[in-house]
């Protein structure tokens, strides 16, 4: 047999379902044409230090091991 | 009308709103927004060090703050802390439990954290008097297992766990601070913003949720994934979360916008993503994939520009030191392995 009244429990969670949606629904919201050119320009400004996107030259790279020289 | 049937409307007409308020600001989309941009040329980076030393599979990994330590963790029940320029072990930490899941370093360097199945968090002090490490505190309330762990300075840490909960914990006094519920399925991953104001968490309801850590409250909530989100971080400015999936996309959400950009796909990966990190200027993005693979995407085109091939089983965890200057893989062959 099952109960057509809701427990006491399930209103609970349906009322603050509720009010969970209420302060999502009342957020202020920018345009996506900001939001996507502040990202563009995050990028552009800081590209130059990125060295995982410029590549690092072998003699600034602390992971690369040294070769030893053979003089031959 | 039942109280129960006015609050379903409610709740579906506030939903409805989110939606609209959503669709209200969508005056472009970011693939427009970049379509004059040049795409990223080919990304390679090649194995600088491999880090041998665990004897089981790896399922989580942190860098330290200070760019060249980092800590693993691996269910040979070992957390692991290595100086990346020398391959060499600084700290084998033995733990209580193989069954670990996640591991961090704390911001200043003295202390790690790592948990699992045995649904606790567990401090460890790297500073402590004698050089021996020794667990500082084991903390205990969540009733599923630990996820994810992330320090917000030595006193306080956040929590992810099966039980579909965080949690900020003192860790002075071992005790829950604040319980952030709301999500309806395993939380498998956090990530905390750069100005520690914010955290971000991933689900198994599919979803993302922005929370206040102060104000504890839940701000806003991201849908569109079709499966489990394994994976979270922020874009480094903290206005954008991206996330990756058991539905073998990443999508980028922009915070302010309050909706996703884009979603990073490829007809050709039909397997699950793992783990995620961004490059320090946020215009790529690494991913580890079930199908041993990390695909590192141009994260404004949304488009593969690399591929890191070099594992023999899973990717499970993967990370960006904060210099940005090299990218740590972990996998459940044991292994991890820095790439520039």
């Amino acid at each position: 047999m099952s109960s057509t009244m809701p427990s006491s429990n399930n209103i609970a969670q349906a009322r603050r379902t509720v009010q969970q949606l209420m302060i999502e629904a009342s957020i202020e919201r920018i345009k996506v044409s900001k939001a996507s050119a502040d990202l563009m320009h995050y990028c552009g400004e800081h590209a130059k230090y990125d060295p995982l996107l410029m590549g690092i030259p072998a003699s600034e790279n602390p992971f690369k091991d040294k070769k030893p020289c053979a003089i031959l | 009308m039942g109280e129960m049937e006015e609050l379903r409307k409610e709740a579906d007409n506030l939903k409805d709103q989110i939606t609209e308020a959503r669709k209200v600001v969508q005056d472009t989309t970011l693939q427009e927004a970049v379509a004059g941009t040049t795409l990223v040329g080919r990304v390679q980076l090649k194995t600088r060090k491999t880090l041998r030393g665990h004897l089981a599979k790896i399922y989580a990994m942190h860098w330290g703050t200070d760019t060249k330590l980092c800590v693993s963790a691996s269910q040979d029940g070992k957390l692991i802390v290595w100086d990346t320029l020398t391959t060499n072990k600084v700290n084998a930490i033995p733990l209580k439990s193989s069954w670990v899941m996640t591991c961090a370093y704390a911001p200043s360097g003295n202390m790690v954290a790592c948990g699992g199945l045995d649904n606790m968090c567990s401090i460890y002090n790297l500073k402590g008097k004698d050089g021996n490490v020794k667990v500082m505190r084991e903390l205990a309330a969540h009733t599923g297992y630990l996820s994810c762990c992330r320090f917000l300075s030595d006193s306080e840490i956040i929590t992810s766990s099966g039980d579909c909960t965080c949690i900020l914990w003192d860790i002075e006094t071992g005790t829950e601070k604040t319980i952030f519920a709301g999500h309806l399925g395993d939380c498998m991953s956090l990530a905390v913003s750069p100005d520690f104001k914010m955290f971000i968490s991933g689900a198994c309801d599919f979803t993302a949720k922005l929370w206040d850590i102060r104000e504890a409250t839940c701000r806003q909530t991201f849908s569109g994934h079709e499966s489990d989100i394994n994976a979270i971080g922020f874009f480094p400015n903290g206005n954008a979360v991206i996330t990756g999936s058991d539905d073998a996309t990443c999508k980028l959400y922009d915070l302010r916008a309050d909706q996703e950009l884009i979603t990073y796909q490829d007809s050709g990966i039909m397997c699950g993503v793992t783990s995620l990190a961004p490059s320090l200027s946020g215009r790529l993005l690494l991913a580890g994939y079930d199908d041993f693979n990390v695909n590192i995407w141009d994260m404004l085109k949304a488009e593969r520009v690399g591929v890191l091939a070099g594992h023999d089983n899973r990717v499970s965890c993967i990370g960006v030191s904060s210099d940005g200057m090299a990218c740590c893989t972990g996998s459940w062959d044991s292994f991890l392995k820095i790439w520039n």
